[in-house]
């Protein structure tokens, strides 16, 4: 059995050699290490006035990217949001607003 | 002792599968690998072995859950042929940079079109860049050596490759003929159970395999494919060792046949091998130095070592069953002059089609051929490059 896989040292520099074969990766939770935020081209911004911690959106991001802490809800992790908006839609509040750009 | 049978090169690999016992197989029919899944089918249904058989509705199919089973961990089997392997292709590509050491039994059949059942090499050809180990067998009894060896090597760490055991169409694949049978137990120690290192059901240690792979990573990849490739080629002959302790019969990439002296040389593949080698002895009892190669492992390509093989010839035939459309050689031609380049090799050499479609091959056809040759040699017949061998003109 391999050791789980560090994938913060697997990058664009790495050599052939560093690579595991057919790329497979050991150990489970590698996403959450490998930031793909920048991918956005739009970022939800929370008005914290407006949310009244119904906590709707936190099940409807499809990136996980609503973290739950104590019964509520922090700000968003943009490593990992990919700007896609159904969070905004879904805030029955309009809490919820998507600017331009990361 | 070995067991005395006589089948045809489909019983022998079913027989060889049943001895094996894998944990799964993938299949669906195709003239004329169907007997193949068919006679498993039937040893399952018997309790002879405990193979768990995914019926599948296609080869994308057949060859998706292969892989499929083969990333969960088990020791996963398919078999096909011609237009069935073609429907693979995508995942063919897969099962290799994934690394899957899945085996498949291939009976060559020319591709469609026009439509036709009958033997050539045109499907495994048109995937000899998928990044698949190949091994092709003259006879039963090596599509059934061959078999039992692949698993050895396919699975060994130095290489995780997926692997075709190729067997000509209705040629060999359906012909009964004598075959020197291992005993089970023989067998089942020589292939030994599959343990893989790393594997989807295993709890211990989750992973993914066949992650996304852009830009900055893809020839990272093919590289490392490549170097495995490579590899197997120390890996094919030390199985092969190994294997002729248990079985008297020794394997090497290639045969070579009366090649001691020869000066003329048809370099082939698969079962038209025998009727070269039946022209060899008519034109030895002659006095003329004809020797034969039949190439038995086509990926890795044994390039260097055919050219040193090659080294004393001083006129070689290359033969395709394939055609490549390039208006010049077939597959192996192609690559083997380009190593014969690579060596210096000052030989006469020409590269002929034939069989293709299934047509004939005859001993007539192949003497014929090493009479050319030495004409081309000695300059006393204008020199032919490429042509198609038993053509209607
Ligand atoms: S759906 Fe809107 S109101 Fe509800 S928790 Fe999310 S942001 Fe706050
Ligand atoms: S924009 Fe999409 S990805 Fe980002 S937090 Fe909202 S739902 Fe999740």
């Amino acid at each position: 059995m391999s050791k789980a896989t560090d994938v913060t040292k697997i990058n664009e520099k790495s050599p052939y050699y560093d690579i595991t074969p057919g790329n497979q990766i050991y150990g489970g939770g590698g996403a959450r290490k490998f930031t793909t935020g920048e991918w956005r081209t739009e970022t939800p911004v929370v008005d914290w006035d407006k949310c009244t911690q119904c906590l709707l959106c936190t099940p409807c991001c499809p990136d996980s990217s609503i973290p739950v802490k104590d019964g509520k809800r922090e700000d968003f992790d943009y490593d990992h949001c990919k700007g896609c908006g159904i969070c905004a839609k879904v805030c029955p509040f309009k809490a919820i607003t998507m600017k331009e750009g990361i | 002792m070995s067991i005395r049978e006589r089948m045809s090169g489909n019983e022998a690999v079913a027989y060889a599968i049943r001895q094996v016992n894998p944990d799964v197989m993938a299949a669906f029919p195709i003239t004329p690998s169907t007997e193949i899944p068919q006679m498993v089918s039937t040893f399952i249904a018997n309790g002879d072995i405990d193979t768990e058989f995914i019926p599948v509705e296609s080869e994308h199919s057949s060859m998706s859950a292969t892989m499929g089973a083969c990333a969960a961990g088990a020791r996963a089997i398919t078999a096909t042929s011609s237009c069935g392997l073609a429907f693979m292709w995508e995942v063919l590509y897969v099962a290799a940079s994934d690394r899957l050491p899945v085996v498949m039994a291939v009976v060559n059949r020319a591709l469609t079109g026009p439509i036709n059942i009958n033997c050539d090499h045109s499907d495994s050809m048109g995937a000899r860049d998928s990044g698949w180990l190949q091994i092709y067998a003259e006879t039963n009894q090596e599509a059934y050596d061959n078999y039992i060896q692949s698993f050895r090597i396919a699975e060994h760490p130095d290489v995780k490759l997926p692997m075709m055991v190729c067997q000509d169409g209705f040629i060999t694949s359906h012909a009964v003929m004598n075959i020197e049978l291992i005993e089970d137990e023989k067998v089942k120690s020589f292939v030994g159970s599959y343990e893989p290192e790393n594997y989807l059901l295993n709890p211990e240690m989750p992973m993914a395999i066949g992650p996304y792979a852009n830009s900055p990573f893809y020839m990272e990849t093919k590289m490392n494919q490549r170097i495995a490739m490579k590899n197997a080629k120390k890996v094919i002959l030390d199985v092969a060792k190994e294997f002729e302790k248990i079985s008297g019969r020794s394997y090497g990439l290639f045969e070579e046949y009366h090649m001691e002296d020869a000066e003329y040389v048809i370099v082939i593949m698969g079962s038209a091998a025998g009727t070269t080698k039946d022209a060899v002895d008519e034109l030895r009892a002659k006095g003329v130095k004809a020797g034969m190669i039949k190439v038995r492992v086509f990926r890795p390509f044994p390039g260097e070592e055919l050219a040193a093989a090659l080294k004393d010839a001083k006129a070689i035939a290359i033969m395709d069953r394939a055609e490549s459309f390039s208006g010049m050689g077939g597959p192996l031609g192609s690559e083997l002059k380009a190593a014969l380049m690579d060596a210096g090799c000052k030989a006469t050499v020409v590269n002929n089609f034939y069989g293709i479609g299934g047509r004939d091959y005859t001993v007539e056809d192949a003497e014929a051929i090493y009479n050319d040759l030495m004409e081309f040699e000695a300059g006393t017949k204008p020199f032919k490059q490429f042509r198609y061998i038993g053509l209607r003109k």
